[in-house]
């Protein structure tokens, strides 16, 4: 019964959506406050039926209701309660139910905290969210029913590929399909924007907190990932440039050009037009990710069932969203005016600088990315494009930002001041000096520039800190009273900014100082690697939850004692019939010793596999600074969703 | 008062010019480094028609042969077929979990004077019934061969 009342609710929320879709706009253009009104109800009614969806999805899968087909296809009764949980949406069908959920809990937050938007603006934002529903709606009910029910039901289910039983992938998707969705609010203000023929302070100000959010969503989402990727694939590395990954790292790059531009729109009123086809572009970048992961299209671990039906319909949604919200920019853009002029050297200039760099390098991904596809299309050759070409074109490419980065924050609006501004960051220029200095004693140039150029942005970020505090120049009570009233926002940024070097050092360090080894070793054998004498002590089995496991024990020695053990497993998960490898990981924090064991042979022994690699906890670590910089942005009183309020209700208070 | 109302004009002009300078920039990289980058794709059968030369570094689909898999130590040969021409792979290191006698694989690396194909890397999917669009075109491409 409840996979029927699931089914009920999902239809009713796209008859909801289609409401919602149509008359808030009509309400709009009429000006009429009860059809524009009507959008709010709908908005959270909408959240309410796909919650009640959702939920009763996640029954059958807690209880294993084999005769629903996606819980037999994808779960099964021996699982335990976590994945069983998390299994909900570890398959295409589910999935989608979670990126509806999360879609309609976007449009219910507007509708709750936009009351403060004009009227007609707030009721086009929820019309263009709710189309954006609809034909995600439709699309699950016509070509993926999570609730489909099979007859006979099959006796148990068929299990969940065992490399999805994680809890680092248990929460990667949620995060980023926050990220996804959330983006699609920014491309709703977009396009409400383009309707109204307005774009004020006060629109940048709305689409901020929602860029802001999704962000924050986006870059745990996609550091989760590559940390699942790094322990559980056990190939040591955290970033593969696989298609997939593309598919989530351009949106990042777009949002990340389309906070930035939205602070310069907000506080200046420039690059207003710019900012509204980002968010176009930034949104659409998320549907082509959906389209490049769903449609089977893309050999990868994460693709999810083939199906060309799903393919074709996810194109006609990604074709009508971008090609309507981009005709309707070419038409509208003009109307918006142009922006307020500022020279090249300034804060603008910066942010400036930042975008086309952010968005030059988001083309060279989609390049490398679609380059194969399109060749296949055409029965041109069956290619590949991998790491080499993403190396050898980002890294040059985003090398410029970095050096800006730090130098940015320093302009003032309209006309800054390079000099001056550099002659502040002589501290860390001083520092990216002695970072860079350091590495070529190793003879790595490349690494001397990674490091110099994460001491550069590291420093410049607590530079422009202590700038703005007047640390040194003024006494320290003074420093203390500018601390409690600098706006979080500066705090934000200045911690995003610092988690960036961060990422930085530890994506340089990890490239180039890596220690990889490969060898057959009986028990008793010894191996070297990094400074590290390692002894292997044999293989036992252990029995799982739901999977047998062949377990080896190898021996850390210092000055020939174990100081520690590293147990890496090969697991056999008998109702999946498949085998995972499971890494072993011994980390300090400046580096991880990384263990994985292949398979056995008579003579020479167990292959084991080892590597050394230097500063890569400092990517995740520096992964979740900038997320947390971001949420610490979107709680500035300033941008908080509802300030206009709160300010009118300040003057009585005082 | 006209020279005034010019200057942001000239100056949008100067940023375009110099938004142009690096998207022109960056398409030069994007499409060198494409160019250098590119691995195309070839099967058992266009390697035995002699269509590959030694060297090249591209990508091998196909079924891994029955009993064709060998191990001493850590170096692991084996044969990979379309149905039609088979050729001998050799790699040292660790075989992806899912690698399987009779099952699809994708190969990178090159071939050496002896016409063996010499592997840096070696993907199979993760998932049972899964075959990766290039063994599968593999076999295509043979059976198309066999037909004609």
């Amino acid at each position: 019964m409840t996979a029927e009342l699931g089914n009920f609710a999902l239809a009713l929320a796209l008859g909801l959506a289609l409401l919602q879709a149509v008359l808030p706009l009509y309400g709009a253009a009429r000006g009429r406050p009860a059809l524009m009104e009507l959008a709010r109800h709908t908005a959270l009614g909408q959240f309410l039926l796909a919650a009640i969806a959702f939920g009763a999805l996640t029954r059958a899968y807690v209880y294993s209701d084999f005769s629903v087909s996606a819980v037999a296809q994808n779960s099964h009764s021996l699982k335990p309660l976590l994945y069983r949980l998390t299994g909900v949406w570890g398959n295409h069908e589910g999935s989608l139910l979670l990126w509806i959920l999360i879609l309609t809990l976007f449009g219910a937050m507007v509708a709750v905290f936009g009351s403060g938007l004009r009227k007609t603006l707030q009721a086009r934002v929820l019309a263009v969210q709710a189309m954006i529903g609809s034909g995600f709606l439709a699309f699950t009910l016509l070509t993926s029913n999570p609730f489909a029910r099979v007859w006979p039901p099959p006796l148990d289910g068929a299990g969940l590929n065992p490399l999805l039983q994680d809890p680092g992938l248990a929460f990667h998707p949620p995060l980023l399909y926050f990220g996804y969705v959330g983006l699609s609010v920014a491309f709703s203000f977009a396009v409400a924007a383009l309707l109204e023929g307005r774009v004020d302070r006060a629109w940048a100000r709305w689409v901020r907190p929602w860029t802001l959010a999704a962000w924050a969503g986006l870059t745990a989402g996609i550091a989760l990932g590559s940390w699942w990727a790094y322990y559980e694939l056990g190939w040591g590395g955290f970033w593969f440039w696989d298609p997939v990954e593309n598919a989530s790292f351009m949106p990042w790059l777009a949002a990340t050009a389309l906070l930035h531009s939205a602070i310069a729109a907000e506080r200046r009123q420039a690059l207003r037009s710019w900012t509204v086809l980002l968010a176009i572009v930034a949104f659409s970048l998320s549907l082509l990710g959906t389209f490049l992961v769903r449609s089977g299209v893309l050999t990868s671990v994460h693709a999810f069932a083939t199906d060309p039906e799903r393919g074709v319909f996810i194109l006609l949604l990604l074709g009508i969203a971008t090609g309507g919200a981009l005709a309707l920019y070419a038409w509208r853009a003009p109307a918006l005016g142009t922006g307020v002029p500022f020279r090249p050297v300034s804060r603008e200039g910066a942010l400036l600088l930042n975008n086309l760099v952010l968005v030059t390098a988001c083309a060279t991904v989609l390049l490398g990315t679609l380059y194969p596809l399109f060749l296949d299309a055409f029965d041109a050759g069956k290619v590949s494009v991998g790491p080499p070409y993403f190396t050898a074109t980002f890294v040059p490419l985003i090398a410029p930002a970095l050096v800006a980065m730090a130098i940015g924050p320093m302009l003032a609006w309209k006309r800054g001041d390079l000099a001056g501004a550099l002659g502040r960051l002589w501290l860390a220029a001083l520092g990216a000096a002695l970072a860079a200095g350091a590495t070529l004693a190793y003879g790595e140039t490349l690494a001397a520039l990674g490091l110099g150029a994460a001491a550069w942005i590291g420093l410049g970020a607590l530079v422009e800190w202590s700038e703005r505090l007047r640390l040194g120049r003024a006494p320290a009570g003074e420093a203390w009273r500018r601390a409690r009233s600098m706006p979080r926002a500066a705090w934000g940024g200045g911690l995003a900014h610092l988690g960036v070097a961060i990422v930085v050092a530890g994506i340089t360090a990890s490239q180039c100082f890596q220690s990889e080894l490969i060898l057959a070793m009986k028990p008793g054998d010894r191996a070297q690697i990094a400074g590290y004498a390692i002894r292997f002590d044999g293989v036992s089995e252990v029995q799982g939850p739901n999977y047998r496991a062949e377990r080896a024990m190898l021996s850390v020695l210092r000055d020939g004692a174990p100081a520690a053990v590293l147990t890496p497993e090969r697991r056999f998960y008998p109702v999946e019939r498949q085998h995972t490898t499971e890494a072993a990981i011994r980390t300090t924090l400046f580096a991880d010793l990384y263990a994985v064991i292949g398979e056995e042979d008579a003579q020479a022994g167990r292959t084991v596999r080892l590597y050394h690699n230097p500063l890569v906890p400092w990517i995740w670590i520096g992964a979740i600074v900038m997320a947390f910089g971001a949420l610490i942005s979107l709680s500035d009183r300033r941008l908080r969703l509802a300030a206009p309020a709160r300010r009118r209700r300040q003057p009585a208070a005082a | 008062m006209k020279a005034r109302a010019m200057r942001p004009k000239r100056r949008r002009l100067a940023l375009l010019a110099a938004a142009l300078a690096l998207l022109g920039g960056a398409a030069a990289l994007a499409l060198t480094a494409l160019d250098d980058t590119m691995r195309f794709f070839h099967s058992p059968s266009e390697i035995a028609a002699g269509a590959v030369a030694a060297g090249r570094e591209f990508r091998l689909g196909g079924l891994v042969e029955e009993g064709s898999l060998k191990r001493s130590g850590t170096s692991i040969s084996f044969r990979v077929v379309d149905g039609a021409h088979g050729v001998t792979v050799h790699y040292t290191g660790l075989l992806p979990d899912l690698f399987r006698e009779g099952q699809g694989i994708v190969a990178m690396g090159a071939l050496d004077g002896g016409r063996a194909f010499r592997a840096t890397q070696i993907l199979a999917k993760h998932d049972e019934n899964y075959m990766p669009p290039e063994a599968a075109e593999a076999l295509r491409r043979a059976g198309k061969a066999d037909g004609s």
